[in-house]
């Protein structure tokens, strides 16, 4: 998950018999369901939509770290701390994956890094909002790792090897995370007091929409889903996905007792699903564009801790090239 | 003093320190100088707090007064807190952060080498679990004094001045006192002028291949975080950490 909407460069599919004698036998491949790998040939664009659309996601794990590390100095318990910061540390390697599996594509980390900095690149909108109890906490490893599973899941099955063997190894730790999310909501709401209930339900109200926008935009205004689709990079629709989520997700609502801010939500027994009201896409878009409640500082603090480190790096560098020519002179 | 009083006490220090350690760690959270220094410093933080929590369950046990684990590190003020002065010392750049980790590490890894023989099985089963951790601990930040004191001219200043900033609060990891004293002469706890000079030897070894000077011996300076009595960065530290607990005393987490 947390790339939702990623650019394909291509305004219309092509035809099997429009393509090229090499595009043809490469979307042959797709359609046969065989997993293109890294010394492949593949379309440019295709090449191009998959940097994009796995350095986001990778951007997303490493800033994804700030809003949980904004309360890993105030976790209220022992236990508790220790969860937070087992999955910060697991963000981290998420990210440390991914970035890995993007380069098998020929885009180079530091450049990527780069382009996140200088707000050209895009990251989950969802980590835009601000933590503002420990509720959220748990809000954000039910409902946000939440919405990341459903789309990871399916990514497991995206057309790209490298991209897909990420996924299957993601999915494992961020299903822990979510339970670990959901558990602590429970907690708060069967044993605690008043004062924790009102925490979780005001989490659940600022975090239930964002979560959803995590799907991306409506298939009606996802011009780059149809390419995306086509080369199974994407498996699912954004409004698919999205639907599953809320389905699976009502139930959990239930049994902890809560409320969605949502008052279009109910049943729909003839199409066997959840009906939802409608997102505020312009909210989406804003926050998108870097006009959301966060978007500044949280750019601000990875630029400033890359910045403040590059002396450390520098340094290590200079030291690895000193132990290379000491080796070299012991050899001769 | 009885022995339990002093095992208490002990345990206390050796998890407080632990837990304040590990909150400074947790502090770099998305301002590490590399995605790699990200996973590391969680990691090493993460081991902290478990240790942490092992010592302060078992002293939890030993005062018996219906305090847990979670009641010592969360609702205990800074006058009671036994940690080291050294560990409470604000991140600073990452060359304080890399010095404050080895010296600790480099004491604490000699400190559980004891205590995994001691006549006290609880003792020796937590020290024993967290050697190996700190095995790995005192090797990264070793590597780490080493690469910045002997990489650039930046980073070796920056070291220069960063030891000369928490040399000082070294003072307390080569003098035990009375408690530690009386618990190594029982076999329970380790021997204070082993850990020093043993300590040292490995301060030096690591300064020496990075290129930087070891200073002299620090001196005593009126305060002592075994006894309470803290640097004034202790109490804001505490301030963030206990914040929950302390605002919702009724709440279950």
């Amino acid at each position: 998950m947390y790339a939702q909407l990623v650019e394909t460069g291509v305004k219309r599919v092509k035809a099997l018999d429009e393509m090229s004698p090499e595009e043809r036998a490469f979307q042959e491949k797709i359609d046969a369901e065989i997993k293109i790998e890294a010394k492949n040939w593949m379309p440019d664009a295709y090449r191009q939509t998959l940097i994009r659309q796995i350095s986001q996601h990778a951007h997303s794990e490493i800033v994804g770290m700030l809003p949980e590390g904004n309360w890993v100095t105030r976790a209220p318990t022992l236990k508790r701390k220790l969860q937070l910061m087992a999955k910060i540390q697991d963000e981290a390697g998420h990210g440390l994956y991914l970035y890995s599996a993007m380069e098998t594509l020929g885009a180079d980390r530091d450049e990527e890094i780069a382009k996140l900095h200088s707000g050209k690149a895009k990251y989950s909108s969802i980590f835009n909002y601000p933590t503002l109890s420990w509720a959220d906490m748990g809000a954000v490893g039910w409902l946000v790792d939440g919405a990341a599973i459903v789309n990871q899941v399916v990514l497991q099955r995206t057309s790209y090897g490298p991209y897909s063997r990420a996924m299957i190894r993601i999915c494992k730790e961020e299903s822990f995370h979510q339970r670990q999310g959901y558990q602590l909501l429970l907690t708060m709401m069967k044993e605690g007091t008043q004062a924790q209930k009102d925490m979780v339900q005001d989490a659940i109200n600022r975090l239930w929409w964002p979560a959803l926008m995590m799907f991306g935009p409506s298939d009606e205004h996802s011009p780059n889903s149809a390419q995306s689709m086509a080369w199974k990079i994407k498996r699912q629709g954004n409004d698919e996905l999205r639907q599953r989520f809320v389905d699976q997700t009502i139930p959990q609502l239930e049994l902890l007792g809560c409320t969605v801010p949502d008052p279009d939500l109910k049943w729909n027994e003839e199409r066997g699903h959840y009906d939802f009201g409608e997102i505020q896409w312009e909210e989406f878009y804003d926050v998108l564009k870097g006009n959301g409640p966060c978007n500044t500082e949280r750019v601000a603090t990875r630029r400033k801790a890359i910045e403040d480190g590059a002396w450390v790096r520098e340094a290590a560098v200079a030291h690895a090239r000193k132990k290379q020519q000491q080796a070299k002179r012991d050899a001769a | 003093m009885n022995q339990r009083e002093d095992l208490i006490q002990y345990l206390l220090r050796l998890g407080d320190s632990a837990l304040i350690q590990g909150q400074r760690l947790c502090e770099w959270c998305g301002k590490a100088p590399a995605l790699e220094e990200e996973l590391a410093l969680m990691n090493v933080g993460l081991d902290l707090v478990g240790q942490a929590r092992n010592w302060l369950d078992y002293a939890a046990e030993l005062l018996a007064d219906g305090r847990d684990a979670d009641d010592l590190a969360y609702r205990r003020d800074e006058r009671a807190y036994r940690n080291l002065l050294l560990v409470e010392q604000p991140n600073g750049d990452y060359a304080v952060t890399i010095v404050k980790q080895f010296l600790y590490d480099a004491w604490h890894f000699q400190v559980l080498h004891a205590l995994s023989s001691s006549s006290d099985e609880r003792v020796a089963g937590i020290a024993a679990k967290a050697l190996k951790e700190v095995t790995y601990h005192l090797r990264r930040s070793g590597e780490w004094v080493e690469r910045l004191g002997d990489g650039t001219d930046e980073s070796h200043q920056r070291m220069l001045a960063a030891i000369e900033q928490v040399w000082r609060f070294s003072v307390e990891l080569v003098n035990g006192d009375d408690v530690e004293q009386r618990l190594a002469a029982a076999g329970i706890g380790a021997q204070p002028d082993e850990i020093a000079s043993a300590w040292l030897a490995k301060v030096a070894d690591v300064f020496g291949r990075a290129t930087l000077p070891v200073p002299p011996a620090a001196s005593y300076f009126y305060l002592s975080g075994r006894r309470g009595l803290h640097s004034e960065h202790l109490g804001i530290l505490l301030a963030e950490m206990q914040f929950l607990p302390r605002a919702y005393p009724d709440a279950t987490w």
